[in-house]
């Protein structure tokens, strides 16, 4: 048997002003496995924690009871001093005599009684405490951020400035993401372009970050620290090593589709960069429309490069990156307009998305940033903005709120009413929600100087009739039926994750909400983790934001992912549950319980494995498990019970 | 009126930080209750519940994070789950599922700590001694 040595703290009178000492003392000699019993005024102390040394050494003690305070205060600072006499640390224990017994009883044979029976159960563990290591795990020094919109643009950069090499992975041929779309940005109307695209050169020439546009991430093994990633590189049938990115090859190609990055209202080549200012700044050929893939014939593209970098054989390739920790900075798009039939979406031309009208006043849009409906191109006299379109729409759309669109369609008014100083801009709203810096004095801005009115209500529907879209609304304020004439309509559509990141999700088997976005480690004090250690998420992957909130979250994530990467090796309490394979049968309910996938099914040996470093130690596998395979560490059933038994015992 | 014995699981993030606060509160409350902390209340498992009961306890209090705020996200709603249906299970082994207790207390509640734990102490006292004949 152990032998245990039990020193109780008077903590001055704090405990010994309610609780009976030497009886404490007197009592705890009889306890099983207690070879020595001492009190002393302090024992957090110098000379407290000298007392407990020496007598560890002189009493050949391998178990050590502290009767103080709450082992939140000193529990550490305990376990630090025995161990420097030779003891592991884990088996020390505190036994809280104070914060829950003599400070919150007055009766002195109540509280002495009750802290016999708290000593004793502590007593009762100890006897059955392991010595254990913390867990040591080596760190690839290395991060993917999947997602090259701002948030893993910032991301990337900050960890890549850390000196840590990033893979940086996006789907499209340039990154940018969706603010490269945007006009100009709340509420300071800076240019979109103009504070994004130098970050943009940033990440084309940090030496630590290797871009994989037209990529995506296809395969993820591994866990924190040392994820295995594969990445599909879709053949952009263009040689970067050769092209310069000259563009001669777009301006001759024949084929003209709809361009998606101005949302269908300009038309791009089947060779095309993504926007004037793409990252890299180098073209892909879009197989789907090119005439030579479809039909066979052309190459004009290939006879006109002076670099001989067109490829038409390029084929996909997989390749595989080690890296330490993930970001998923996936972004969002936005609820589409033929969800909303009462609103003509998808049937009439002139009712568009917030993006569209995004595009249509940036001066790189299609329009150089003159408002020119989609129909017939005309400068439309009165717009109408409808916001939480699908958005805050429980019964029949999503219950969320979309977070930027108040802030905006507020500042899509303002801007029509600039480029269009004697047209009309109502705003259809439930709330106005300006939290954020400068934001307020930007919507009172909008309604004072720049005279867009806002009417609370609901729009029930939008129709043609003689050439002008009709608004119906209803007024709330005034109680009355409203109805607007329209030459355009832009419809707040609700923010959505990414289509395809779901996918994504499922493969890092990162949980997600019932929205579908990223849910986070801890809502409060984990905002950027996921339950998958080592996986970080920021941006509108996580839910809807802008873009302040996402570069800050960009920050945190990097942040964290240099702290990680600052030590070589990841150190885990040791304290995790694991498996007795003796016992288990791979049922697999621990498995299921369990919320950081740290368990799973071994179908060779049929047994669950434990991975230790992603175990945080709750112990709900534990007592899920029906044959007490599943133990924790230092807190075994056996320990539960013989606890118990030792507070019951007369 | 007996003085019942109760055996208190805390969930270490909540519950006893808690019932720390009631402490550094100076806050008061019967001394019936023997805590046993554990990391997260859905450590607590059925067994440990019957063997309090088997060794003379006449109450079992379960102490976790309100639903949300689960230091491990999930923990506490599986432990709602256990005990809604170990309840049930109770009741088939003629012991009063009153004795067993489930309450939310989190970190800021000292006071509601106190609450909780005079409410169930009174109520157990009520229900009387707990005599279990085979377990």
């Amino acid at each position: 048997m152990k032998r245990i040595g039990v020193f109780v703290c008077h903590c001055g009178i704090n405990i010994a002003g309610t609780v009976d000492i030497k009886r404490v003392v007197e009592a705890v000699k009889n306890f099983p496995g207690v070879v020595y019993v001492e009190d002393y005024k302090y024992m957090c102390s110098d000379p407290g924690q000298n007392l407990i040394r020496e007598k560890i050494k002189s009493e050949k003690l391998d178990g050590v009871v502290i009767a103080a305070c709450s082992p939140t205060l000193h529990e550490k600072t305990f376990r630090n001093t025995v161990s420097q006499a030779g003891i592991n640390p884990y088996n020390c224990e505190i036994a809280n005599i104070r914060e829950q017994c003599s400070w919150v009883h007055t009766n002195m044979e109540e509280a002495t009684e009750k802290a016999i029976r708290i000593v004793k159960s502590i007593v009762a563990k100890t006897l059955l405490d392991e010595s254990l290591v913390p867990i040591k795990s080596p760190v690839v020094k290395r991060a993917l951020v999947v997602g090259g919109g701002i948030a893993g643009i910032q991301a990337a950069l900050n960890i890549a400035n850390s000196g840590y090499e990033v893979v940086l992975v996006e789907k499209e041929p340039s990154i940018g993401g969706r603010m490269a779309q945007f006009s100009e940005t709340f509420p300071t109307l800076d240019c979109a372009q103009c504070i994004l695209t130098p970050k943009m050169v940033d990440v084309a020439s940090n030496e630590n970050i290797k871009l994989l546009t037209y990529s995506e991430v296809v395969d993820v093994s591994g866990s924190v620290g040392n994820f295995k990633v594969k990445i599909k590189k879709k053949a952009k049938s263009v040689d970067y090593e050769k092209c310069t990115g000259c563009g001669i090859c777009v301006e001759k190609c024949p084929v003209k589709v709809p361009n998606e990055f101005d949302r269908g209202m300009s038309e791009r080549k089947a060779i095309y960069t993504q926007f004037p200012q793409a990252v890299p700044n180098k073209p892909v050929i879009d197989r789907e429309n090119c005439t030579y893939f479809q039909k066979g014939k052309c190459r004009l593209c290939e006879r006109v490069c002076p670099f001989g970098a067109i490829d038409f054989e390029q084929e996909d390739e997989v390749i595989e990156e080690e890296v330490g920790a993930i970001v998923l900075a996936t972004g969002y798009e936005l609820y589409d307009v033929s969800n909303m039939g009462e609103y003509g979406g998808g049937e009439l031309e002139d009712v568009i998305d917030g993006l569209t009208f995004e595009r249509l006043l940036s001066s790189s849009g299609p329009t150089s940033g003159e408002v020119r409906r989609p129909s017939d191109g005309k400068v439309p006299k009165t717009v109408v903005f409808v916001k939480c379109v699908g958005s805050r729409d429980p019964e029949h759309h999503f219950p969320y709120c979309s977070k930027v669109c108040c802030m905006y369609t507020t500042k899509h008014a303002m801007l029509y009413k600039h480029r269009v100083p004697d047209g009309k801009a109502y705003i259809f709203y439930m709330d106005v929600r300006t939290a954020g810096k400068g934001y307020e004095e930007f919507y009172q801005r909008a309604q004072e100087e720049d005279g867009v009115i806002y009417l609370r209500g609901k729009v029930s529907k939008i129709y043609k009739s003689d050439g002008k879209l009709i608004v119906d609304g209803f007024d709330t304020l005034t109680g009355r039926k409203v109805q607007v004439e329209a030459d355009m309509v832009v419809l707040a559509m609700a923010i959505r994750p990414s289509s395809g990141a779901e996918k994504l999700f499922n493969l890092l088997k990162v949980s997600t909400d019932a929205n579908g976005f990223l849910t986070e480690a801890h809502p409060k004090l984990r905002p950027v983790e996921s339950l998958t250690a080592g996986i970080f998420l920021v941006g509108c992957a996580q839910g809807p934001k802008d873009i302040p909130d996402s570069v800050s979250q960009a920050n945190a994530a990097a942040s964290m992912i240099s702290v990680m990467f600052s030590q070589d090796y990841l150190i885990h309490e040791p304290i995790i549950t694991g498996v007795n394979e003796d016992l288990c049968s791979g049922c697999g309910i621990c498995v299921a319980v369990c919320p950081y996938d740290a368990r799973k099914i071994n179908r060779e040996k049929g047994t669950v494995e434990v991975n230790e470093i992603l175990c945080e130690a709750c112990g709900a596998c534990a007592a899920a498990c029906p044959s007490g395979a599943a133990q924790q560490k230092n807190l075994t059933d056996r320990q539960i019970i013989s606890m118990i038994k030792a507070i019951l015992e007369e | 009126m007996i003085k019942p014995k109760i055996i208190a699981f805390y969930c270490k993030w909540c519950t006893s930080a808690g019932a720390d606060l009631a402490g550094t509160s100076r806050l008061t409350y019967p001394p019936n209750v023997i805590p046993v902390r554990v990391m997260c209340s859905s450590r607590v498992d059925a067994e440990h519940v019957l063997e309090a009961f088997k060794n003379g306890a006449d109450g079992v209090l379960i102490g976790g994070c309100h639903p949300g705020d689960c230091h491990y996200e999930t923990g506490n709603y599986q432990t709602l789950k256990r005990v809604t249906l170990l309840k049930k299970m109770l009741e088939d082994l003629n012991i009063d599922p009153r004795r067993l207790r489930l309450e939310w207390v989190s970190a800021a509640e000292g006071k509601r700590f106190t609450e909780v734990v005079k409410e169930f102490t009174e109520e157990i006292a009520k229900l009387g001694e707990l005599k279990v004949e085979k377990l």
